[in-house]
């Protein structure tokens, strides 16, 4: 059992590992994300006062849910290579920022989209939004922080502070709707009693989330795979696969 | 666990810690600008300036929605049940502005305590379902949240 977990601190296991897994992860979350956009787009009952433009939501949701877990994704693995100066929970929190940066600006175009018809505004400094923007700051701090340094130890360190600092504002993005009076609803899907969304347009929802789950893992996986052979451009293990790719 | 890492695991908690405490207080500070609007109640107690711009949200009360024959004027009351501020309107209303619908208005506050409207947002709720299902609940005598009407 701990053999794996050492073993996941080698770069060419951790790259073979995280290979492997996309190759069934690839397939099983494009699969979900077409179904889940065909019965939540085509199959569903329009709402009884948005009538279609409610469908944003099985972009908007999933986009936001899973901008908010990638944001601890990065944080943690921010904290776990402070603490234990481990150089793939660097390469982790790296490959985490862009992702999730690219899902918070999903969220926020999708949410502006949606308030234009719904609310009468693309955009109002409500806690919930105001709070969502930083949140894409963050990430976008984050990658620029990491781009800033020449030394990469340093800059590694740097980030995973900055990450800890902001994870701060990942309860009060998810709180923000109860605390104060704010323009954007509060959650429809709960965790402790009914949820307030019609179970046929909530299961195609749920089955998005999983889907972006799963595709900010293939993203996640496949940016470390990529900042593996850059950082270890110069060993042998590297050059091997290269030379293997050129010759195939 | 080494001292080392010991101590650094201590230092990052610290970190969290700190920072949350931080911006805790300053949004404890700011509570009342990181609201968005005034609720009906605040503004009847006089917490809302009179004068100045403000947003008051609320529910818009049945039948008290009245629109101007040979213009775009419309007035409503916001409520939320404790308290209702007449609001004065002239432009065009979002398409989900309705009776018993929320909606936020952004405007003055005359010495008659009506809001002088310069924006009107149609606030949503969380409830989503088809048609039919809003149509049979409208007929069984219960709301959304199962309880009697």
């Amino acid at each position: 059992m701990w053999t794996f977990f050492h073993k996941l601190g080698s770069p060419p296991w951790l790259y073979a590992i995280a290979g492997a897994i996309l190759r069934w992860l690839v397939p099983i979350t494009l699969i979900a994300l077409i179904s889940g956009t065909v019965w939540g787009l085509l199959f569903t009952s329009p709402d009884f006062r948005q009538g279609n433009s409610y469908r944003i939501i099985y972009i908007h949701v999933p986009a936001a849910v899973v901008a908010l877990a990638g944001y601890y994704v990065m944080a943690i693995a921010g904290a776990i290579s402070l603490i234990w100066r481990m150089k793939m929970a660097d390469v982790v929190m790296k490959a985490a920022a862009p992702v999730g940066a690219a899902l918070t600006f999903i969220a926020l175009l999708t949410g502006a989209i949606w308030g234009k018809p719904t609310w009468g505004t693309w955009w109002v400094w409500d806690a919930r939004i105001t709070s969502m923007l930083i949140l894409l700051f963050l990430y976008l701090g984050v990658v620029a922080l990491y781009e800033s340094f020449d030394n990469k130890e340093a800059a590694g360190k740097a980030c995973a502070v900055l990450s800890l600092v902001g994870m701060v504002n990942i309860p009060i993005v998810y709180k923000s709707v109860d605390w104060w009076y704010s323009l954007h609803q509060p959650a429809s899907i709960k965790f402790t009693g009914e949820s307030t969304i019609d179970s046929s347009m909530l299961y195609p929802l749920l089955l998005m989330i999983a889907a972006f789950y799963a595709l900010f893992t293939c993203c996640l996986l496949m940016n470390m795979r990529a900042e593996l052979l850059q950082r270890e451009s110069r060993t042998q293990w590297v050059k091997r696969i290269a030379d293997e790719k050129g010759r195939g | 666990m080494h001292s080392v890492r010991k101590q650094r695991l201590y230092l990052v908690l610290f970190v969290v810690l700190f920072s949350s405490v931080a911006i805790g207080l300053v949004t404890y500070a700011l509570r009342g600008n990181i609201n968005l609007f005034y609720p009906p109640v605040q503004v009847a107690e006089g917490k809302a300036p009179i004068g100045q711009s403000i947003r008051v949200g609320g529910m818009v009360e049945r039948n008290s929605l009245q629109r101007a024959a040979d213009s775009l004027q419309v007035s409503f009351m916001l409520t939320d049940y404790q308290a209702s501020v007449p609001v004065v309107y002239v432009g065009i209303l979002p398409d989900l502005f309705g009776e018993e619908q929320g909606a936020v208005a952004s405007g003055v506050l005359d010495s008659d305590g009506v809001l002088q409207a310069t924006e009107i947002l149609a606030k949503h709720d969380e409830n989503y379902m088809p048609p039919e299902v809003a149509y049979a609940l409208e007929n069984s005598g219960y709301d959304k949240k199962g309880n009697t009407k």
